[in-house]
């Protein structure tokens, strides 16, 4: 999976730069709204004790999640083969819609436009809707 | 007809008391411009085929304040939306792709919570994203009524 052009990968790389010291707090709130705004997407954690906002399984799940983000972000030149395995992962084990992958990208994005207010221009934000489309893209290449 | 609690109805008016329609309307199509690929549907904007051509466009930023102030019809007429948007709904049928009503609402949220930050904490996030899917179902309604009829 290609993504973008040579811009759109020097400022999604620029951007991850001001986020990775957040990486974990935006993950955890990210995916406190994706549980709260959508709560269809409650039924892969059904698991979890506690599915609140702020909850200890949805802070160490948005870490996760951005330490895959940032592994995308080290790959970003090849996202298909550099996520593989988690596509296997999530395609086989954990047996995600992968029109949920959508819904987490605008989550991750609406927590970007509340932390980085000055910074997520349109122009950021592009290039990191596009990143975010292209990983979910590469996350479900293992689906069919 | 969507049923608004009283708390779902305050939540939804302290957001949009905060939104300065002049101020957020062109950024939300600035933004919607930006991210979408169907620009064709837009060509009566005259140049959006770049970023900075967006940026600087003032039909664009003229139509963000419009869309908006249909927002805000909506916000003072929330029992009633489908009715309020009636004309709307029949000009959207008749030139808009339903598919980018779900861009825009996607735009208007990040634009708002450039905004609001820390205020549009999870709980309101739902109550504005159901408020906003409310617009959009009725905005969507004349394409799915008249679609294979060939009616007006």
């Amino acid at each position: 999976m290609t993504f973008g052009s040579a811009k759109d990968k020097e400022v999604v790389k620029a951007f991850w730069t001001k986020l990775a010291p957040k990486a974990d707090d935006v993950g955890a709130d990210a995916l406190s709204r994706m549980l709260a705004v959508y709560p269809q997407t409650k039924t892969y954690f059904a698991h979890w004790k506690d599915l609140s906002p702020g909850s200890a399984p949805v802070k160490k799940h948005g870490k996760t999640v951005m330490g895959g983000v940032a592994d995308a972000v080290g790959k970003i030149d090849d996202l298909t083969a550099g996520l593989l395995d988690l596509s296997e992962l999530h395609a086989f084990t954990l047996r995600v819609d992968p029109a949920n992958f959508k819904i987490l990208s605008h989550n991750i994005l609406v927590v970007l436009a509340i932390v980085f207010p000055n910074e997520f221009t349109p122009e950021v934000h592009v290039a990191l809707d596009k990143f975010l489309g292209a990983l979910s893209r590469a996350l479900a290449e293992k689906y069919r | 007809m969507v049923k608004w609690t009283e708390e779902e109805r305050c939540t939804i008016r302290d957001v949009w008391e905060k939104v300065d329609i002049d101020e957020i309307g062109p950024q939300v199509l600035t933004r919607q411009n930006i991210i979408s690929f169907k620009r064709h549907t837009l060509a009566t904007f005259g140049d959006i085929f770049t970023n900075t051509s967006i940026l600087n466009n003032p039909k664009v930023a003229h139509r963000g304040k419009v869309v908006l102030r249909s927002i805000d019809k909506a916000v003072r007429n929330m029992d009633r939306i489908q009715e309020t948007h009636a004309a709307l709904s029949r000009l959207h049928y008749e030139g808009v792709d339903p598919d980018n009503f779900k861009l825009l609402g996607d735009c208007i949220t990040i634009t708002i919570a450039c905004k609001l930050k820390e205020a549009l904490n999870p709980q309101v996030q739902a109550v504005w994203q159901k408020f906003l899917c409310a617009v959009v179902e009725t905005s969507k309604i004349r394409c799915q009524k008249y679609v294979g009829n060939n009616k007006p």
